[in-house]
């Protein structure tokens, strides 16, 4: 029987613990919340998590920047060069292209937001399904189809 | 790699070279540019002309990779896997003609049903956005690099929730849906990103081809495997795989007539060709959670689909409705086809994507032409129209007999052949047999909710105060071209079987691999 929990791989992966927990936290809210506005808040963080993600997969230990040292003149400077260890930026300017579609989703969210206050007065899920009950309710009664007993 | 150096010298030159590009360049450069010059007269010629550029562009894509082989065209001439690769082979090209050949059709139909569903002043704001999203699809279908697919996706779902939207002009039910979908299609995307970190982990590589050589080499391991269940789940909301459906049915009720024939056509077909991708190209499909997930999940969801939803859509009161509830169905058709996992099973998978594009088009098409002249699409608003409107109403009788799969209509054939790869495995495992039961009862499904529409067009009375007369011509030619391709496909077959079996034979190969491609392009 190994350890149930190893401490000290736990300490490794802190970060994938608390990226878990961030977009747990985030779709717990889309899920749970019925204020729509609440709603994209638990978007934006669940989105969130996953930069977090990607941009702490990309961090390499005791790396830096990935920008050369330069000497007095402005040439790349070898010597500094050497022994220097980078961290990995693809998933960084990954992540800015995802950051730009998540403001994209929220803008479009937030304005499907108003246009739903102004037809249907609220922005509470449960009235909006509510309203859309009695809707479908009545659409029901008028084209009540006469053969339906037949099936 | 000895011959990158080739890669780079043999980046496109002339135009015909490029045209992997210029099948999503077009239609994205025409959403700007219908916006910039905001003439709701321009905004029309605009949109069709770049789709019928694309479909164009399309065909010749088709022509050159139909006997197999592929086109990979670099981005900027960096070579892959650094820089973006575009990889055309049969199946993409098979998609990519589906896409562009239904936005083509169907944008006369818009014309009109537009006109008739949508306020003029935001007319050119919409084929903007129709453009935005023929682009995300094609883009997705065509592109070779696995983040790339990411952005087109939601390049497409974006514009998609917007055209949703567009239905609050009739029905304020639609902004809800398209808020709905926004959400869903969020947390899919979103999942679909994360699948896609967990490759990045493992592999260091986004290009497709590239992964799938690396994670050859290492085998599964976890980071690999819950990468699949992530790609999996976030494609299978788009693809409105049985559980994960639930956005579809309100947003196809609701969106205009427009664009539920073109997303009903296109999106899901598109998410659904990204899945196989990614199930047979990127992981190879010998490995063992493959063929695990595949028969384990897959193929008891794809029934249930087939079954719940066709039985839901027996229901409905309302035709659109109906009909998206059916999509669902026919969509457990296809995964059912790709669980299957041999040759048959996945050309009768990919003909079907096709068919059934055909057909549902066809049948929302009607839809659209028949809440024009009677504004709604309940059963008691459109009954008895079958003598008023003889030729709307002839062609949905087409693409119902397509739907249900009768002989001599596209949609037999793929049914065909999907209860042939069914038998085909009976002999390994007998529960095959019940399988191909079910395909065949839940077709009878098909059969009774498709009768009730044909029931309500003609043997009911019209309504006397009704002045319903038949469809204009710019509604009627589409429709008849869709329901002409539906017989067509039908009787002469084997275009697109040859097609569908090559893209089959492609995807069951697995990928060919970063160091083959660099090979084979000399030969290209």
């Amino acid at each position: 029987m190994g350890q149930l929990f190893n401490l000290q791989f736990l300490a490794g992966h802190i970060h994938y613990l608390l990226f878990i927990v961030l977009m747990m936290t985030g779709l717990f809210i889309v899920v749970d919340k019925t204020n729509l506005v609440k709603k994209i808040i638990g978007l934006n963080i669940f989105q969130v998590s996953v930069f977090m993600f990607y941009v702490s997969i990309g961090k390499v230990t005791g790396g830096t920047a990935p920008i050369f040292p330069m000497d007095d003149k402005y040439h790349v400077d070898k010597e500094a060069l050497q022994g220097i260890v980078y961290s990995n930026p693809l998933p960084h300017v990954l992540i800015l292209t995802a950051i730009v579609v998540g403001i994209a989703t929220t803008s479009l969210g937030l304005a499907l937001i108003i246009r739903i206050r102004e037809s249907f007065n609220t922005i509470d899920e449960e009235d909006i399904l509510n309203i859309e009950q009695e809707m479908t309710r009545d659409d029901n009664i008028k084209y009540r189809d006469v053969a339906e007993g037949l099936i | 790699m000895a011959n990158t150096a080739l890669v780079a010298e043999h980046t496109a030159r002339t135009l015909y070279d490029h045209l992997p590009l210029l099948q999503v360049l077009v239609p994205f450069c025409a959403a700007p540019l219908i916006v910039l010059l905001g003439s709701r007269r321009l905004a029309w010629p605009l949109a069709f002309v770049s789709s019928a550029i694309a479909l164009i562009i399309s065909v010749m894509l088709m022509m050159s990779v139909r006997e197999g082989g592929y086109i990979s065209y670099t981005m900027g001439g960096w070579s892959p896997p650094l820089g973006i690769e575009y990889r055309i082979d049969a199946t993409n090209a098979y998609v990519l003609m589906l896409i562009s050949a239904i936005g083509t059709v169907v944008l006369p139909f818009a014309y009109v049903s537009v006109k008739d569903e949508i306020r003029s002043k935001d007319h050119s704001l919409f084929y903007a956005c129709w453009m935005l999203c023929l682009t995300g699809l094609l883009g997705m279908v065509a592109t070779g690099d696995a983040f790339n697919v990411f952005v087109f996706l939601e390049i497409s779902s974006l514009s998609t929730y917007v055209l949703v939207a567009q239905g609050a002009a009739r029905d304020r039910r639609a902004l809800t849906a398209a808020y709905d979908y926004l959400i869903m299609g969020t947390i899919g995307a979103t999942f679909f990103v994360i699948g896609l970190g967990m490759l990045y982990m493992a592999t260091g590589t986004l290009n497709m081809a590239d992964l799938a050589d690396r994670i050859a080499d290492q085998g599964a391991n976890r980071t690999v495997r819950s990468g699949f269940a992530f790609i999996v789940v976030g494609l299978g909301l788009k693809v409105a795989m049985f559980p994960l459906h639930l956005w579809l049915p309100k947003a196809y009720t609701f969106a205009p007539s427009a664009v539920t024939v073109f997303l009903s056509a296109t999106a899901t077909k598109a998410a659904l060709y990204v899945l196989m991708r990614f199930i047979f190209s990127v992981y190879h499909p010998d490995f063992s959670f493959t063929t695990n997930a595949l028969e384990i999940i897959f193929l008891p969801l794809a029934i249930i689909a087939m079954f719940s939803a066709s039985f839901v859509a027996a229901f409905q009161i309302n035709f659109k409705r109906m009909l998206a509830y059916s999509s669902i169905a026919q969509v457990g058709y296809m995964l059912l086809g790709i669980a299957i996992l041999t040759e048959t099973g996945l050309t009768a998978a990919l003909l079907h994507m096709f068919n059934h594009g055909l057909a549902k088009a066809l049948l929302f098409m009607g839809v659209g032409a028949l809440v024009l002249r009677t504004g709604s699409a309940f059963y008691t608003q459109i009954s008895g129209l079958g003598r008023k409107m003889p030729l709307t109403c002839g062609a949905i009788v087409v693409g119902g007999l397509s739907l249900i799969g009768v002989p001599g209509t596209a949609g037999f054939l793929s049914k065909w052949l999907l209860v042939q790869a069914a038998l085909e495995r009976v002999a390994e495992n007998s529960s095959f047999l019940l399988v191909s039961i079910a395909i065949v009862l839940s077709s009878l499904l098909a059969v009774v909710y498709v009768w009730r529409v044909f029931e309500v067009l003609y043997l009911r009375e019209p309504d006397p105060n009704s002045t319903a007369t038949e469809a204009p011509l710019m509604m009627l030619i589409p429709m008849w071209i869709l329901a002409g391709s539906c017989l067509w496909f039908g009787l002469s077959t084997d275009f697109l079987y040859d097609i569908a079996n090559q893209a089959a034979l492609g995807l069951l190969d697995g990928s060919m691999g970063m160091l083959d491609s660099n090979e084979a392009l000399g030969v290209k």
